[in-house]
């Protein structure tokens, strides 16, 4: 029933349509800077994430952005002295911001809290390592699809 | 080489669906494994007795907003409605030549399209089954139209495969169909099957394997009048001499399966993607206009909401006029129904208990990015014979959709690009002119007649909408059973709704839908109010 369903899940929607298509090492198009190459997913790095994704709603500049709501910046943010924090809202996810850690292997979130830390004003260092990550990913309460 | 740990497993992929894709998608596995066994109400039902000029506050101008504007004040309430934006509809929504947009970041996009054409950045489509919603444009008088949710004709590319060409929908469908049920046969006539199948079914089982795949009297799916009859012919029968058809020739089983393309056959088998939809003449906001000229009187624009309190006797929601920017304002009612997306709502100190509050902020919110794009010339049409319907690529595209209406005319916008998740974060990390140029350059893969065409587009990549922060509620299976029932329960004198507050995420919908719940469960306390 779980193989039925991922097929059923994998085709249906758009969403997963996506999905599949963003993750699943792919034979897809000569790489193009604008787009994260998914013939290699797994040497993605925490910079190309941060680029291709976090700035989105976090904007290049890390200086966040203000409408009905707010995504913080993270230039300036006293929040990213503290490893942990940006670790846990990566895995964990909150309001608005997405568990995106959970799409991303324990060294990419690693490399994007690094990325954020050191970077805009370079609050906090570099040094998180994978082995932290993994540590505090939450544990699924049942095994996954 | 990748070690084990940094590759993405495949392992990996199924809980990404689980999570991010969960909602929508997990709502269609329920209703076809049949775990939703009450239908759920399809329509409003009249708030019935006297409410004694009872108020209520709503906030947010959007579909869920305004039913309850509307069906509140055919009851007897007064009404006020506050919402962020300038403009009424929410995610309901189309831009046209003439609107400008600015999106978080600050870039601003002045629509150029010409007069009578469109792009709806939001909701696009209404399934038959969406009674509520139909039940309002026959009652507000908006005009609808088919929606092409399929189309045969439409392509499927898969970059790597089939010398780079992409192959039509009907070829992938029916060659996909005919393989299976070459292979099934096949299996069946060996007595693979004999445990499963009786002596008479077999025999029927074959015969509508041959029906269904198109198979020959001996049960291949190979070149000839029967593949040809579902997958279309080389040369296309015709009139006078030289007129007879020639057969066209099967793809591989191998390529269908390794090229992915097998994925893209469900956009007709799904239910909420199966004819007949529809789509209201002239823009999806069409909608949204009928219901503003029933309540646009009682909406206040440009108000952002800042605080919501409540006690015993009634709410006050404190807000920011974004024009006038200076001390905040104040509006007070008996009742409140709140229908800011949560991604918005979680930032948003409110009065309320623990559950709800937990709810509020347990609901992250889908990534998706449109691009709407205007040709000098319906190409698709006049050179590629498709008219309407849904390409799909594995290129950053993800879908490529024709207009469904228009037929024949000379302009026409496409929807350029469409995607969902972590592709639509990529398309939204992109500077919206820079979204457009993509969406040309690789639409252009897709039909050589793009680039020469092109004239303008818009880019809306939804967690850069300053009034929504994403697409919509992504919830969890796990989520949906820790908050669900706690989101949507009346807490003290607030309700809250919107697509967020329904089991159909992402759809109009479920926005009408858990607002008519909403209303009528503050209607039910407030009659049992009245006659305490």
């Amino acid at each position: 029933m779980k193989k039925m369903m991922f097929i059923l899940l994998a085709g249906v929607a758009s969403v997963a349509h996506a999905q599949v298509q963003g993750l699943t090492p792919s034979t897809g198009p000569s790489q193009d800077p604008a787009f994260i190459d998914m013939r290699h997913p797994e040497a993605v790095t925490g910079e190309t994430i941060f680029t291709h994704v976090c700035q989105g709603c976090h904007m290049p500049q890390g200086q966040g952005a203000q409408g009905a709501g707010t995504y913080p910046a993270l230039a300036h943010d006293a929040k990213l002295a503290s490893s942990a924090y940006p670790i846990v809202m990566l895995l964990n996810g909150r309001g608005a911001m997405p568990p995106i850690g959970q799409a991303l292997t324990d060294d990419q979130v690693a490399g994007v809290v690094n990325y954020i830390r050191s970077h805009f004003d370079g609050i906090g260092a570099d040094d998180v390592t994978a082995a932290q990550v993994k540590a505090m990913r939450p544990q699924p309460k049942e095994p996954s699809p | 080489m990748a070690t084990p740990e940094m590759a993405m497993t495949r392992r990996d992929l199924l809980r990404m669906i689980g999570i991010t894709a969960g909602s929508a998608v997990m709502y269609q596995a329920m209703a076809g494994m049949g775990a939703i066994k009450t239908p759920p109400k399809r329509a409003a039902t009249k708030l019935e007795g006297s409410v004694h000029g009872t108020s209520v506050l709503i906030l947010g101008a959007g579909l869920a907003g305004m039913v309850a504007a509307y069906e509140l004040r055919k009851a007897g309430y007064k009404v006020q409605v506050l919402e962020y934006n300038a403009r009424a509809g929410g995610r309901n929504w189309t831009l046209r030549g003439g609107d400008s947009y600015t999106e978080l970041g600050g870039e601003t996009q002045h629509c150029q399209f010409d007069q009578g054409q469109y792009f709806n950045p939001g909701p696009w489509r209404i399934p038959y089954h969406h009674t509520a919603l139909l039940g309002y444009c026959r009652e507000l008088g908006v005009q609808l139209e088919p929606f092409v949710q399929v189309n045969y004709n439409a392509l499927v590319q898969a970059t790597g495969y089939f010398d780079g060409k992409p192959q039509r929908f009907r070829t992938v469908k029916s060659d996909y169909h005919g393989h299976v049920a070459e292979l099934l046969a096949k299996a069946t006539s060996q007595g693979s099957l004999d445990k499963e199948v009786s002596k008479e079914d077999k025999e029927i089982l074959l015969e509508s394997l041959r029906y269904w795949g198109g198979l020959t009297k001996d049960f291949r799916y190979t070149m000839g009048p029967q593949s040809g009859d579902r997958r279309g012919y080389a040369k296309e029968a015709g009139g006078g001499l030289n007129a007879k058809p020639e057969y066209s020739q099967p793809m591989q089983l191998h390529d269908l399966l390794a090229s992915n393309v097998w994925q893209n056959l469900i956009v007709d088998g799904a239910y909420e993607y199966q004819t007949s939809l529809m789509q209201p003449v002239g823009g999806m906001d069409m909608i949204g206009k009928a219901f503003v000229r029933e309540v646009g009187q009682v909406i206040r624009y440009n108000a952002k909401v800042t605080n919501i309190e409540q006690d015993d006797r009634g709410v006050t929601v404190t807000y920011q006029d974004t024009l006038k920017p200076g001390a905040p304002q104040v509006a007070k009612a008996d009742w409140c129904l709140c229908t800011i997306p949560l991604s918005i709502l979680s930032q948003i100190p409110i009065q309320v208990g623990a559950p709800m509050a937990a709810a509020i902020s347990a609901v992250p919110y889908l990534a998706s990015s449109k691009v709407g794009l205007q040709f000098k010339r319906r190409f698709w049409e006049e050179d590629e014979t498709i008219y309407g319907g849904i390409s799909y690529t594995d290129s950053p595209l993800g879908m490529l959709s024709y207009p469904s209406h228009g037929f024949g005319g000379t302009k026409g916008v496409l929807l350029g690009s469409y995607t969902f998740g972590m592709q639509a974060f990529e398309w939204t990390a992109l500077s919206a002119a820079e979204r457009v140029r993509k969406a040309v350059e690789y639409g252009q893969q897709l039909h050589p007649a793009y680039s020469r065409e092109f004239e303008n587009g818009m880019a809306v990549g939804w967690h850069r909408a300053p009034f929504t922060l994403g697409c919509f509620g992504l919830w969890s299976d796990e989520a949906r059973k820790d908050h669900y029932d706690n989101l949507c329960q009346v807490d003290g004198r607030i309700a809250l709704a919107g697509e967020h507050a329904s089991y159909l995420p992402a759809w109009q919908e479920g926005a009408v839908l858990s607002s008519l719940d909403a209303i009528e469960r503050l209607h039910a306390r407030v009659r049992a109010g009245s006659r305490a």
